[in-house]
């Protein structure tokens, strides 16, 4: 490569995904040996019921180009229902998502079980594409000028 | 100062393959907090662990972060590691560097720099982990046991033996289930009956299990060691003290012509009956559907029929019995309520479902299933165990039996194997065989599956002894000819159709769980898969527990079994029922939800969406002893730790442990530009 230009742009992706599904499903691609794109940091939490919308907007105002949220089907939460008080919160966060000035095709829900690791790739490989397609997520990062957006190298640590 | 630990592992080539795992460390060691960051070959192996130990001993650290698998595999080694060197367990957490990344990525560059940023999320979460302390609650050391078939005799007796009490709750008259419909058991041939009987006695004469028959579970409250279960005694309109299964109740009953359940319609019943001969308890029981005097009342007419009343000499009947709620504690619940068979063209509300009509199943008398035919052969069936055909009577001279009905068919029926057909069939060809000496068996079949210890020799001892034709195919269509089946079908080995006589039709339909398993599953807050099978933990290393901890189960409610499989399983359930009762507290992880009482302003939306009733009001009072506020209050023992109510909480004033929004937006803090 001889510069920055030629790099392709590499979407930066951040999924919350629920412990019991969505993790073990990533954890099954994993032991099947499924190649995905490498674009997909994943955050666990126990369940979607525990994602709050503000972590989504959170990872787009840190840098994210996408997020995918995922976890167990409908009548298969681990906590019996978390997943319904999570699919009723983010259909009004998804009519919200546009108004924010993010592009909804930045935003992916899925439900992928334990047993369906092939399915998680999919959604890996469907979401960098898309994102990738979109170009990087700029919007907030030009509105944030103090303090500069750094790594959180140098952030404080508490004690 | 958090003092933090990075151990990144080889995973022997697993993970350094595409990882460059020194990198790794590297990158973390100039993390602020990090004070120490290694890798090694194996972090998992004994010296590896040492090396964790060590450097929390020596570097004084506060936190531990390994990089290697997923925390699904070795977050207890490490966590045990971490408490062994006087660490608080959590404050030690996995970075999935191996499932996640190394895995599933080749470009080494990509992977190397994703393992950096997984392990950075981590490092940022565990520097605000807290010490926790596990959770310790009280067990109920009582089981309940649901469904008395095979599988849950064999739990409740095995949990008894084991010095703990049992409630068994069966939802039929009696207990026994399946197996006391059968007539012989393959591959020994012996009697269903002479094996089960005995057991479902000492059932009932067990001084530590209570028997409930004719009994559903209502509800379930609670959770792991401290259930709450409300069960609803049905009115068997017989007072159960004062009957002394004497039948002279069920004789004098006027109306005889009831086909009998037991019997597979293939027999009549009175309207006050008792199931079969042995059955336990043996207590007649009214049923309201088929007695004229309810009839009567659900007509407005007055009671004219009390024949059966007249006939007691305890005065047990008791026309006016009410179902009744009882409520039992228990610590831990086994499900075991087993299967049925797909009953063709009779099945409703269920539109999957296609049936097989072409087979003139529900239509033709004399086209039977597997389980009508264990009946025939049955010494204590409607035939006192001679083969003879429904429509007329007669003993059928050539009976041809038909594989994989509703099984490995994913256009009309279940695309699993019933696994049990292929043996049942073997059987009965011998069955028939040793009745009808001159009598033909012909089997139409898809492959032979005989796997077990015994099976494959009986089905050879079917085929190369005993006579049965068995040919590869399957059959098309069958009609009726005046008096013979009209049997239409093909031979997939030799290419020909088939077109043959028969008398007697056997179908060997799917077997499937039973019906209401999906609301009883709910009750439980177990989960099952699309054809109402109970979904076990796991596939091979958990297959008797479920999704909800305290919760087990046996026998072919989660998926078809045979006797002996049903058997293992129930004592699977048993060792691991009794396991969790050998102490008087339960240890559970501190992932619970907790109430920053000063913030919450009591709007209970947590109390609205918490999945299992943890959240309490707590009054907080002033010094003269006012209530001056209602807040919400978590039960850390009825909590799992979804965090529902923490991402809807408006003023985040609950939090769950571990997994605080601190934590979280830190993580996603971490992974930015």
């Amino acid at each position: 490569m001889d510069g920055e230009g030629a790099r392709p742009f590499e979407p930066r992706i951040t999924a919350f995904v629920c412990n019991w599904c969505t993790y073990t499903g990533a954890d099954l691609a994993g032991t099947s040996r499924l190649q995905m794109a490498a674009n997909v940091r994943i955050i666990r939490l126990p369940c979607t019921g525990r994602i709050d919308p503000m972590f989504i907007v959170k990872a787009f105002e840190r840098g994210a180009d996408g997020v995918i949220v995922s976890g167990c089907h409908p009548a298969d939460c681990h906590y019996n229902a978390g997943n319904y008080h999570a699919r009723r919160r983010f259909a009004i966060f998804r009519e919200l998502v546009d108004f924010l000035g993010i592009d909804p095709g930045r935003l992916t829900f899925s439900w992928v079980s334990a047993s369906e690791g092939a399915k998680w790739r999919d959604v890996v490989n469907e979401t960098v594409d898309r994102v990738r397609r979109l170009g990087p997520f700029t919007a907030y990062r030009e509105l944030v000028t103090d303090p500069p957006v750094t790594r959180v190298i140098g952030e404080e640590v508490p004690a | 100062m958090a003092r933090i630990g990075v151990f990144v592992c080889h995973c022997g080539e697993n993970i350094g393959r595409t990882v460059d795992c020194a990198r790794v460390a590297e990158a973390l060691r100039d993390l602020p907090g990090v004070v120490h960051s290694v890798d090694y070959k194996y972090m998992c192996s004994d010296p590896g662990q040492q090396m964790v130990k060590q450097a929390i001993a020596e570097k004084g650290l506060t936190g531990v972060v390994v990089a290697a698998c997923s925390p699904h595999m070795h977050e207890k080694t490490f966590r045990r590691a971490a408490s062994g060197a006087g660490l608080n367990p959590f404050l030690c957490e996995m970075a999935n560097i191996r499932e996640h990344c190394s895995w599933i990525h080749e470009d080494r560059e990509m992977a190397t720099a994703k393992a950096i940023d997984i392990a950075r999320t981590l490092v940022e979460k565990v520097k605000r982990n807290r010490p926790l302390k596990t959770i310790q609650i009280p067990v109920t050391r009582r089981a309940l046991v649901i469904g008395g078939g095979i599988a849950g005799i064999q739990a409740a007796l095995d949990i008894a033996d084991g010095g703990r009490e049992v409630v068994l709750v069966e939802k039929e008259p009696s207990i026994g289930g399946h197996m006391s419909q059968l007539s012989e058991t393959f591959p020994t041939l012996d009697c269903s009956q002479c094996i089960l009987t005995p057991r479902m006695v000492e059932v009932y004469q067990h001084p530590r299990i209570r028997l409930y028959a004719y009994s559903e579970v209502e509800s379930v409250q609670g959770y792991i060691g401290n259930f709450r279960v409300t069960i609803r005694r049905k009115a068997r309109s017989v007072d159960e003290d004062k009957c002394n299964g004497c039948g002279a109740c069920t004789q004098a009953c006027p109306n005889r012509k009831v086909p009998s359940e037991f019997e597979c319609g293939l027999g009549k019943r009175p309207a006050i009956y008792v199931p079969f001969p042995q059955a336990v308890p043996n207590l007649p029981t009214i049923d309201r559907s088929r007695c004229l005097l309810f009839l009567n009342r659900a007509k407005g007419r007055p009671d004219t029929c009390k024949k059966c009343a007249e006939a007691c000499s305890k005065g047990a009947i008791d026309f006016d019995q009410q179902d009744r709620l009882v409520t039992e504690e228990v610590g831990a619940i086994v499900v075991a309520t087993g299967y049925q068979v797909y009953s063709i063209g009779k099945e409703t509300g269920r539109d999957d479902l296609h049936g097989y009509g072409e087979y003139g199943y529900g239509t033709l008398p004399d086209v039977i299933d597997g389980l009508q035919f264990e009946r025939l052969a049955s010494a204590s069936g409607p035939t006192a165990g001679r083969i003879l055909r429904p429509s007329d009577g007669k003993e059928p001279k050539r009976v041809v039996f038909l594989q994989c009905i509703g099984s490995r068919d994913p256009a009309k029926g279940m695309e699993y194997c019933s696994k049990i057909c292929c043996m049942y069939v073997a059987k009965h060809t011998m069955l028939y065989k040793h009745k009808v000496h001159d009598g033909q068996a012909t089997v139409f079949y898809m492959d032979i599956r005989a796997a077990g210890k015994g099976y494959d020799e009986f089905t050879r001892r079917a085929i190369e002894e005993e006579g049965a034709r068995y040919i590869r195919g399957r059959v098309s269509r069958i009609w009726r000819d005046g008096e013979v089946l009209k049997v239409q079908g093909f031979d997939t080995l030799s290419g020909r159709p088939i077109l043959m006589d028969a008398d007697l039709v056997v179908l060997a339909t799917a077997v499937r769980p039973q019906p209401g398993i999906e609301a009883l599953a709910q009750k439980l807050n177990v989960s099952y898969d699309r054809h109402g099978f109970i979904n076990e933990a796991h596939p091979k290393l958990r297959p008797v527990e479920t999704s909800t901890a305290g919760v087990f189960v046996a026998g072919a409610c989660q998926a078809p079994r045979d006797i002996p499989d049903s058997v293992a399983m129930a004592s699977a359930t048993a060792s691991k029922v009794l396991g969790l009762f050998a102490s008087e507290m339960l240890e559970r992880e501190p992932t619970v939800a907790v109430v920053n009482d000063a913030l919450c302003a009591g709007c209970f939306h947590c109390e609205r969406v918490c999945p299992y009733g943890a959240v309490e009001h707590r009054e907080v009072r002033n010094r003269a002893g006012q209530v001056v506020r209602v807040v919400a209050y978590v039960n850390p023992g009825v909590c799992q730790g979804c965090g529902t109510c923490q991402a809807t909480c408006p003023s985040k004033s609950v939090e769950l442990q571990g997994f605080t929004d601190d934590q979280v937006y830190q993580q996603i803090q971490a992974l930015g530009l």
